[in-house]
């Protein structure tokens, strides 16, 4: 039994205050005060505060799922729950009594005391371990020095600028007065607020696990559901404009924000939609899987028909502000699956990925550009140059590709960084200037013009990108199990063994750099058609990480998980202006992730998959 | 050097001995230029020589993080830059409060010295929090996994110190002492770039020492060796892997602070990728897991990018040369992977290693 409490404890304790530092950080750097800007629902609630909800609700769900697991009764859980509820609020409120005049003597007081505090602790640690005294007090001094120095200057730095603002930006008057729900002028009230709605939070999470499966499921739906259309309530409304009339679109949203009986009856219509789909959403899963072969290929049909409907008609149900982004989203799944015949077929790591956009973007600006930086002044089109767009890409990953043939892994991946730092700061250098403009670039460049029509709306360009992607996703799916597929995979897996096996290695990966080089050198040809200048500031090693992490996210090797990728890392800064600022906070944090929990990303390849599960029961094996 | 007794024509070394020629080619003709036509003379050439030092000792201390942890994980930490940007751009408030209340002029030494610990110690709990967080859960995977991780790891670092701090440009207050410069025989020298160069080499021997001459520095070692042996002698792996980030994570953040005595402008949260690309070139350079390499490696390359610019690209008729100080840097980084992997001083790694 105490070893059931100690455990139940340290795991409300850990999980607690994990998600208090999440909302102490998100606070800190900006996100929530950010967030607070965009409404979820009109007059109720932001995307602050949901994010100051959802943090102490899903962790009082997982704390009750652990629980559950060890076995507690629900009376316990839900003690815990709202426990948790009160370690996510925390650190905050600390934070807030910290910020506030009457309270900064604690700050103060904390800081002075925090390195005898620390070193006591530690030496007295070392003493029990049985260390003479003389060690012990050896560590004592070190520790209280060492831990001083750090806090006494920031007392010193806090004390100096008077507040913790001018050095901590982000703990501002607005961050107070979304973490206090409004009552910024009345500490004590705010305080109180801010605390109740985490431990109501809390415990609702954990009123949630404990419910029946079906219903459960249901409120996941609902609650799931009514929370993403009314972040995205801008997309939604876009989408709603091009479909409805103005005076129901009135009647839902108010500017870009749900109103609240909209909210209301999205929300029971999706848990009701919910609940059906927890009832009977396994019966009809099995109705599907029990069809047999000619009409499943006929039902595959039909849906391969409405889905290509679907795409080709895209940009008239979405508008042309979704359609914008519509068309960037294709740009980046057309440089994923180039770049993924290099990271994930081949298994190098190439981190110049931009070099390739450049090139593409570069060359069509030149060729093609009717203003002073443009060689031939409107001869060439757009369509002569995509060509040669590809090709000069790909001479340029071949070029690259040729000289770290011989590397392997990380040491490949610095080369290629470096490559892409290079053609970087070469482009906006003043050598190149009078070819390519330095840091002005190339501008005035002609949209593309089909059969006498020009295509300059986003709606217009956006089949370019979809005809681009889709050849390039067949191609794709067409290279994963050719013969030179196999032979990537081969070299990804183990170099030695594949020339071994009598492949030649630099010749498929000089193929493997070529081909990947060219996607990336169309990509960048249209960017640069759809914006109609070119300066360097597009081309910075932000591209190739962009593309990476919708890699790594999507799922390596994977292309629907490319696209998935895409479609979630570059639609979404976009859709939610709010969340831009912090796309690389977002996916700093989602590489490691992924890496540590799901390396084999959110919609894996079968192969890469059973790679992993192999190379587990292979580790579990030599432990044995 | 060429290495035509290969049984086959293989046309990879072909045309790395190609590009290798023409190199050595724009080298030559590029000095051989900007030498006859005499355009800078030799106090000119000295001052380069000694800014590049300067610049130089920065990126070696740099440079030592990525070897340490190299020796012993044999991971990259990509991430490394970011932890010289948390010291140097933590420390600037620091160095603002001493300045307000004139603590930086009267007792500079003094303040340096505690500016120096305070990034150091900022720099090591980031280093340490790293590791423990994003690194030890992967220990023991395929290589690409801790690298893909360290890059997710430097853009994470850089947007929650801009979150922290804001994005706004900063800058360290000038120090009167450091002003000014000395004449060593008949050339002028700023008495900052000396100061930035003994300070530099105080710490490196401090570092030699510890690892060389302590007991935790034998275990570093000893781990570095083989880490099951060290295991099996007792030696506690997870704390000498923390320790050495530890170490790293100190060098950097004072090298952040000497940076910014160096070039008190710049200071934000980007300012760490550029310098840690650069310094993971010096650690290449002199042999990457080799102590005193990363220290060659960092004045080498730091002189490199002060002469390289004026001395070769000036002469090939290249203009505004010195905007291509990064892409000599860079260009270092891809030639030394290409030519020689294993650094000025490394041996051949064994190909598991290399």
């Amino acid at each position: 039994m105490d070893t059931l409490r100690s455990q139940t404890s340290r795991t409300v304790l850990a999980l607690g205050l994990l998600s208090g530092a999440f909302i102490l950080f998100t606070g800190a750097v900006g996100m929530i005060a950010a967030f607070h800007e965009r409404e979820v629902v009109d007059r109720f609630i932001s995307l602050g505060q949901l994010l100051l909800l959802i943090a102490p609700f899903v962790t009082g769900y997982f704390v009750a799922s652990r629980l559950h697991e060890y076995g507690e009764a629900p009376a316990q859980i839900l003690v815990a729950g709202l426990a948790a509820g009160m370690l996510t609020a925390l650190p905050s409120v600390v934070l807030l009594l910290f910020n506030s005049d009457e309270f900064r003597f604690l700050l103060f007081l904390v800081l002075r005391l925090a390195p005898f505090v620390a070193a006591s602790a530690i030496a007295w640690g070392r003493h029990q371990a049985g260390a003479d005294t003389q060690t012990v007090i050896g560590i004592w001094l070190l520790i209280a020095v060492l831990v001083g120095i750090v806090t006494f200057s920031f007392a010193l730095i806090f004390e100096i600028k008077g507040d913790l603002r001018s050095v901590l930006v982000n703990i501002d008057r607005d961050w107070v007065e979304v973490i206090t729900f409004d009552n910024r002028k009345d500490l004590p009230v705010g305080i109180a607020t801010f605390g109740l709605v985490s431990i109501a939070a809390g415990f609702a999470g954990c009123m949630l696990h404990l419910m029946p499966n079906v219903p459960r499921r249901a409120l996941i739906y609902g609650l799931g559901i009514t929370a993403l259309v009314g972040a995205f309530g801008e997309t939604a409304r876009l989408i709603l404009q091009e479909n409805v009339d103005r005076d129901t679109l009135r009647e839902i949203f108010r500017r870009d924000t749900l109103r609240q009986h909209a909210a209301l009856a999205l929300f029971v219509i999706s848990t009701a939609a919910g609940f059906f789909w927890a009832m009977y959403g396994s019966q009809v899963r099995q109705s599907f899987d029990n069809i047999d072969t000619s009409n499943r290929r006929r039902l595959n049909m039909i849906g391969l028909v409405i889905f290509v409907a679907f795409m080709l008609l895209l940009p008239w149900l979405i508008g042309r502000t979704l359609s914008d982004v519509a068309v960037t989203i294709g740009i980046f799944v057309l440089m994923g699956l180039g770049l993924n015949i290099a990271i994930g077929l081949a298994g190098l790591l190439d981190l110049g990925y931009l070099t390739n956009y450049a090139v593409g973007a570069y060359i069509l600006a030149v060729l093609t550009s009717i203003g002073p930086l443009g060689l031939f002044k409107g001869t060439f089109t757009f369509w002569m140059v995509i060509p040669l767009a590809l090709l000069a890409a790909m001479f340029a990953g071949f070029i690259f590709a040729v000289p770290v043939l011989r590397m392997r892994g990380d040491y490949l991946a610095i080369a290629t960084l470096g490559f892409g730092e290079i053609i970087g700061k070469l482009a906006i250098s003043d050598w190149l200037k009078p070819l390519i403009g330095g840091a002005q670039g190339v501008q005035a460049i002609p949209k593309p013009i089909f059969f006498g029509a020009e295509l300059k709306n986003p709606e217009q360009l956006y089949y370019i990108v979809l005809v681009a992607s889709l050849v390039c996703l067949f191609v794709s799916i067409r290279l994963n199990n050719s013969r030179t597929g196999r032979q990537w995979m081969a070299i990804r897996e183990d170099e030695d063994v594949a020339t071994a096996m009598g492949i030649d290695t630099a010749r498929a990966k000089l193929l493997a750099f070529t081909l990947s080089a060219a996607t990336g050198g169309v990509a960048g040809a249209i960017f640069a058609a759809k914006v109609g200048t070119v300066f360097p500031n597009s081309f910075t090693v932000f591209v190739s990480i962009n593309v990476l992490s919708l890699i790594i996210v999507g799922g390596i090797a994977s292309n629907p998980g490319i696209v998935v990728g895409a479609i979630v890392l570059i639609g979404m800064p976009e859709l939610l202006r709010e969340f831009a600022e912090f796309r690389f906070l977002l996916y700093g944090a989602l590489l490691i992730l992924m890496m540590i929990k799901r390396p084999q990303g959110l919609i894996p390849s079968k192969i890469v998959t059973h790679e992993h599960q192999s190379g587990v029961k292979a580790k579990l094996a030599a432990a044995e | 050097m060429f290495k035509w007794k290969t049984d086959e024509f293989s046309w990879v070394d072909f045309t790395i001995d190609v590009l290798r020629i023409l190199i050595v080619l724009a080298v030559v003709i590029g000095a051989w230029n900007t030498l006859s036509s005499g355009r800078i003379t030799l106090a000119q050439w000295v001052n380069l020589f000694a800014a590049g030092l300067s610049q130089g000792s920065i990126y070696a201390l740099i440079a030592l993080g990525y070897t340490l942890v190299y020796g012993i994980l044999l991971m990259i930490n990509f991430a490394h830059g970011e932890v010289f940007m948390a010291g140097a751009f933590s420390t600037v408030f620091l160095a603002e409060a001493f300045n307000r209340t004139g603590f930086l002029n009267e007792q500079p030494l003094l303040a340096i010295l505690l500016m120096i610990m305070f990034a150091g110690l900022v720099s090591m709990t980031v280093a340490i929090l790293l590791e423990r967080v994003a690194y030890r859960p992967l220990r023991g995977s395929p290589r690409l996994v801790p690298l893909i991780t360290a890059i997710g790891a430097s853009f994470f670092l850089q947007y929650t110190f801009r979150g922290l701090y804001g994005s706004a440009f900063k800058a360290y207050p000038q120090v009167k002492i450091l002003q000014g410069a000395i004449s060593i025989g008949g050339i002028n020298i700023p008495i900052v770039q000396i100061f930035v160069f003994c300070s530099a080499l105080v710490l490196m021997f401090g570092l030699y020492w510890l690892v060389e001459r302590t007991r935790v520095g034998k275990a570093m070692r000893a781990v570095s060796e083989n880490k099951e042996v060290a295991s099996l002698m007792g030696i506690d792996i997870d704390w000498v892997i923390m320790f050495t980030f530890g170490v790293g994570g100190f060098l950097a953040g004072s090298a952040g602070v000497i940076n910014g005595v160096f070039r008190p402008q710049g200071v934000n949260f980007f300012m760490g990728f550029i310098p840690g690309i650069k310094a993971f070139t010096a650690a290449v350079l002199g042999g990457i897991g080799n102590i005193p390499g990363a220290m060659l490696g960092g004045l080498f390359l730091g002189v490199i990018e002060a002469i390289g610019p004026n001395l070769v690209l000036a002469g090939l008729g290249i203009p505004g040369a010195n905007q291509l100080k990064d892409v000599i840097a860079f260009t270092m980084l891809v030639l030394v992977l290409i030519f020689r992997p294993q650094g000025i001083l490394g041996e051949r790694l064994s190909e598991k290693k290399a």
